[in-house]
């Protein structure tokens, strides 16, 4: 049944995995395929610290006492594992690793537009990355990812400003990785490939390429000014000498509301074309996901005083934000509703990387949905600062994000790595994933409304069963994460080849080699066809991989 | 890999040189736009304050040397002009021109640099720099009357002041280096009317950089001037 | 008030319950309806403009709701009533003080009448705090150099855990305490057990020794703004503004004098800032509060200048 199997004996082609093999040729490679394999790797290791950190926060977390450790070492822990989640693998994971590999080959180009400033961009990530680990081995910060004045600027003796560095140089590889996107999309399309026949994956990443050149700078003028104020006592933040707290927020969430689309996008995007694939289908809706896309980064930009409702904020800002914040919602559900019209006289089945897209929208779904309780002024002065909160922003970041991610990787594994994940191993990682996130983070919402707050190393006893399922979740959800690192690892080695279209899936990625050669195409593609063209590929039952 | 003769500065992911430039081009723009949202945070800090403590903001602006602010944006309005001129010959391929031009470039942009240094060195010596040395017992003089203000409030002004300028020198540093660098490229022979982009392109990072201080001179040292 | 936040929650429950079954139905039934059969095409349907304004409008009329629901019940939850009894509350690292208008003192431990309508003014003196509440379904930050309100009615007796909601460094967790609601006959009983002068007469004493009188009088013009009756009202500022002598305006008057001069008076008045505690500030606000106009028909005014001569003459200082 199988067509296109090479058989086993034939020396490899070749490709951008085989083409120079020493160290030199992959730390100063310019191809932006390598470069995403660095990402990879990184963001992973990344990753598994900030894991690392959830994992000591649920175990001192079984317990109402503060048993585990002290004080403020807890204070330390939750303040790293959001710090080194959220700059250093929620904001790069998806534009980093997929973007980087992807977008050049989706849009028939032969490179990003800068590749040595992609090498750069992946440089300063790790220069950020080691003085992240740095401040992580010698105590580490305890502020809270957030890092509010006065706290951050007057009163707490941790390496701030280190720590301050480390996120703003890794902010500047976010900004030219976004700044690479942008003139790529614009400048180097294939000859006939339009906007309008743009996969979504490449409008998801376009828009939150928009939302990282714009934002990021912000939050770099932010740590600067903290850096400012701590170093030399200014006053800028601190009442005593005639500066505002309430600056402060607004400086920093005028980034950091931005940045959570900068996350959520991408992931969307991957799932756009997840959907397409496993249902044979053209997205229901192609013009208004993309346009959904912008309008989320737009919209983002004007609702960050969200989290500042009882902050201090007067009554008449916080009714503007609340009702804008609404309007946000909207195109996230319409990219739902269209996902689901698209299953509508599809052809489903149900690979891996189509489970985590059915995860997504469940779980993104619920996570967006609470989003509404928090934009709701009357509700969020009760639930804010609170296990609700946390739950929230949870489901769209791990259970949004992280499974487009997981889905996503599955699906272009075998054209990155030129091998096939075991899918056996890989749908039960999925079940894992999905059961133990839900058993983590659901009671995290009662918890929240029963009055839990967040960032406590202990707590009442009354609150004890729910934090108690929480933790058994999260050592599901933890073997979820693992079993993947190991098949994907051994499918290295010993995983079946895959053939230049395993899924039969439309887009220019699947009309090259799996690994793709270094410059991509043996051709220029001129692209004559309308995006996901799944009436002009055969629908052939998906490929058997080949054992070696 | 035969391939047809082309520029060496055509890289090789680009199909031509017109891609390359657009390319190039655009990320310059969107670069400075970075930079504008850059600054921009310290421009909304400047805003809140100044609304609030205008007297302070007053007094502290009006220690300020108009002359020497002045003379600076005059220096950098002409350096903006060397620039352009520069551009202009690299495009006709004079290429001692144009070295000459980048060479005037850095020197405005150093002479800038100078006179600001000598500002800040004022300012210690007043004990106008924000910190445990700072001292502040001037009024605001609102057309002859005498309004004292609260020297934290005035510390404020300063740390914005130099949080501000002092950005603003560090982008002009950078600047200085490009073009000292560019100037020793050109005389080597790099850039010709079939390429000059990265002339063009630094001349448009100069052109921002000249504009925010055109946006930070009044601010800072015109607030509540009278003849 | 918390009956009301539960029912708006109770109602955004049921309509995200509807809407995520919906979804979850919508997506089973048609993965599995759907399913790839050999001999079977998918259909390609580029999509619907209706449907996409349908999905639009309907869901946004959806939300306006829950906006408009939650925005009245913000509304009350910010406006505290005029006839609040009043009690100061200073946060620090870590513990809550209260201070009531009769002059207990509390920590950690709010004791309050049912019944009535309590308005809390509070500050910290330190980091960002926030006052939160569960049982009462309130939270409202505290901030350093400058006061944030909360008020509430209890209305069932009983202990309700008080917890700080902001992050403030090491003992956040353990900076809670209790909300200690009693009936007003119990209430009376507590409040008659403690010593204390109410919070008014400290700061009229206050007022006295750091020399406030000297200028701010009200038999003559002072230097100073006679301040009897300024309470909430609007005061005009020398460079045109208008603005409200509210808590904060009278707690920044006194840290900040310059920041806001009033029509017709030199900036001369020092700064206390570093000199009054936060309770004292609290007791100076109260007793600035507390000077009302003298009701007509009244022998003279409720608040006496620390004994110098009345003078006839204004005396205008240049």
């Amino acid at each position: 049944m199988a067509s296109a199997v090479i058989p086993a004996n034939q020396a490899p082609k070749l490709n951008y995995l085989n083409n120079g093999h020493s160290l030199r040729s992959w730390l100063l490679t310019t191809d932006h395929k390598r470069i995403a394999v660095l990402y990879l790797i990184s963001v992973t290791t990344f990753f598994f610290f900030g894991g690392f950190f959830a994992m000591l926060i649920r175990l001192e977390l079984l317990t109402p006492q503060g048993d585990l450790m002290q004080a403020d070492t807890y204070n330390k822990v939750f303040t790293m594992h959001g710090m080194i989640m959220v700059f250093f693998f929620l904001i790069p994971v998806v534009p980093a690793v997929l973007g980087n590999f992807l977008i050049p080959i989706m849009i028939g180009a032969k490179d990003l537009a800068f590749p040595r400033i992609n090498l750069l961009s992946w440089y300063l990530y790790i220069i950020g990355g080691i003085l992240i680990t740095h401040v992580m081995l010698t105590g580490g910060v305890d502020t809270g990812w957030t890092f509010y004045s006065p706290f951050s600027t007057e009163y707490t003796n941790t390496k701030i400003v280190e720590a301050g560095l480390a996120v703003f140089i890794a902010g500047f590889s976010s900004i030219f990785t976004g700044l690479n996107f942008i003139v790529t999309i614009h400048r180097m399309r294939a000859p006939g490939l339009t906007w309008s026949r743009l996969p979504l994956f490449i409008w998801a990443n376009y828009a939150t390429s928009l939302i990282m050149i714009l934002g990021t700078p912000v939050v770099a003028i932010t740590i600067v000014l903290v850096a400012v104020e701590r170093l030399f006592h200014l006053g800028i933040f601190d009442p005593r000498l005639g500066g505002d707290p309430l600056l402060f927020q607004h400086l920093f969430w005028f980034y950091s509301h931005p940045a959570v689309y900068i996350m959520i996008l991408p992931s969307m995007g991957v799932i756009s074309e997840l959907i397409g694939c496993f249902s044979r289908k053209r997205i229901f809706g192609y013009k208004f996901v993309a346009l959904s896309s912008i309008a989320i980064a737009v919209i983002g930009f004007l609702v960050w005083a969200h989290h500042m409702f009882v902050a201090g904020i007067s009554l008449y800002a916080a009714m503007i934000f609340s009702f804008l914040t609404f309007f946000v919602g909207v195109p996230s559900a319409v990219k739902v509703f269209n996902w689901t019209a698209t299953l509508y006289k599809g052809s489903i089945s149900y690979a891996t990387p189509m489970l985590y897209a059915f995860g997504f929208i469940g779980l993104f779904t619920i996570g967006g949905l609470t989003g509404l309780f928090l934009a709701t002024l009357g509700i969020d002065v009760h639930v804010t600062d609170t296990y609700f909160v946390v739950a929230h922003f949870h489901y769209v970041m791990v259970g949004g994000v992280l499974m487009g991610y997981l889905g996503g990787l599955h699906f272009w594994w075998p054209k990155i790595s030129g091998r096939m994940y075991p899918e056996g191993w890989a749908k039960l990682s999925a079940l894992f994933v999905f059961v133990g996130f839900n058993l983590t983070f659901f009671p995290q919402f009662i918890l929240g409304y029963v009055g839990m707050p967040r960032r406590y190393w202990q707590y009442p006893p009354e609150f004890q069963v729910l934090n108690v399922l929480s933790t058994a979740g999260a050592s599901v959800l933890a073997v979820g994460y693992l079993l993947p690192m190991i098949y994907f690892l051994w499918s290295l080695r010993y995983g079946p080849i895959a053939s230049d279209n395993p899924w039969h899936a439309a887009g220019l990625e699947w009309k090259t080699t799996s690994p793709p050669p270094t410059f991509n195409f043996e051709e220029t593609p001129v692209v004559t066809w309308e995006a996901y063209n799944y009436d002009e590929i055969p629908d052939k039952e998906l490929e058997a991989p080949v054992a070696r | 890999m035969e391939h047809e003769a082309h520029n060496p500065a055509l890289l090789h992911h680009f199909v031509d040189a017109q891609q390359q430039k657009n390319a190039a081009s655009l990320g310059m723009w969107l670069f400075l736009v970075t930079e504008i949202m850059f600054f921009g945070g310290m421009f909304c800090a400047y805003l809140v304050y100044r609304l609030k403590y205008f007297n302070a903001f007053a007094a502290g602006s009006q220690q300020l040397s108009i002359a020497l602010g002045a003379t600076n944006t005059a220096v950098l309005i002409i350096s903006s002009v060397t620039v352009v001129l520069a551009v202009k010959a690299a495009e006709a391929g004079k290429r001692k021109v144009l070295v000459g031009y980048l060479a005037v470039t850095v020197l405005l942009g150093l002479t800038f640099l100078g006179i600001k240094g000598f500002e800040y060195r004022e300012k210690f010596e007043r004990h106008h720099v924000p910190g445990p040395t700072f001292q502040f017992t001037d009024t605001f003089d609102d057309n002859g009357r005498q309004i004292p203000v609260d020297s934290n409030e005035a510390q404020l002004f300063f740390s914005l002041y130099f949080a501000m300028t002092g950005m603003h020198a560090l982008h002009m540093i950078i600047g200085c280096g490009l073009f000292s660098v560019l100037a020793v490229l050109a005389w080597r022979g790099h850039y010709s009317p079939g390429y000059f982009t990265p002339i063009e392109n630094a001349g448009l990072y100069w052109h921002l950089v000249d504009i925010i201080w055109i946006y930070l001179f009044p601010l800072l040292y015109l607030i509540s001037r009278h003849s | 008030m918390s009956g009301q936040v539960d029912a708006l929650y109770i109602y955004l429950l049921l309509v995200a319950g509807v809407m995520t079954a919906l979804i979850f139905v919508a997506v089973t039934v048609l993965a599995i309806k759907y399913r790839r059969v050999r001999g079977r095409e998918a259909q390609q349907i580029e999509g619907s403009t209706i449907l996409e304004i349908t999905w639009s409008v309907i869901p946004f009329f959806v939300m306006l709701t829950f906006f408009i629901w939650g925005a009245v019940l913000y509304f009350k939850e910010r406006t505290p009533p005029a006839d609040s009894t009043e009690i100061y509350v200073v946060a620090k690292q870590w513990m809550w003080k209260f201070e009531h208008m009769e002059g207990q003192r509390e920590i950690n431990e709010l004791h309050v009448p049912t019944g009535q309508n309590i308005k809390l003014i509070m500050t910290s003196q330190d980091v960002i705090h926030s006052f939160f509440v569960p049982a009462f379904r309130l939270k409202q930050d505290v901030l350093p150099g400058r006061y944030t309100t909360l008020w509430f009615k209890a209305t069932v007796p009983g202990r309700y855990h008080l917890f700080c909601a902001e992050y403030c460094g090491t003992n956040h967790s353990g900076m809670g305490g209790e909300i200690v609601v009693m009936e007003p006959r119990d209430y009376a009983q507590w409040m008659a057990g403690g010593p204390a002068a109410p919070l008014q007469e400290t700061g009229k004493q206050l007022f006295a020794t750091l020399g406030c009188a000297t200028c701010h009088r009200s038999d003559v013009q002072g230097r100073g703004p006679n301040l009897v009756g300024i309470y909430n009202k609007p005061v005009l500022l020398e460079d045109g503004r208008t603005v409200t002598a509210d808590e904060n305006y009278v707690r920044e008057s006194i840290l900040n004098p310059t920041a806001k001069i009033v029509n017709g008076f030199k900036p001369v008045m020092p700064t206390f800032q570093g000199i009054v505690s936060e309770e004292q500030l609290n007791a100076l606000v109260a007793y600035v509060k507390s000077l009302a106009q003298p009701t007509p028909g009244s022998a003279g005014l409720q608040n006496e200048p620390a004994a110098s001569p009345a003078q006839t003459q204004k005396t205008q200082v240049q």
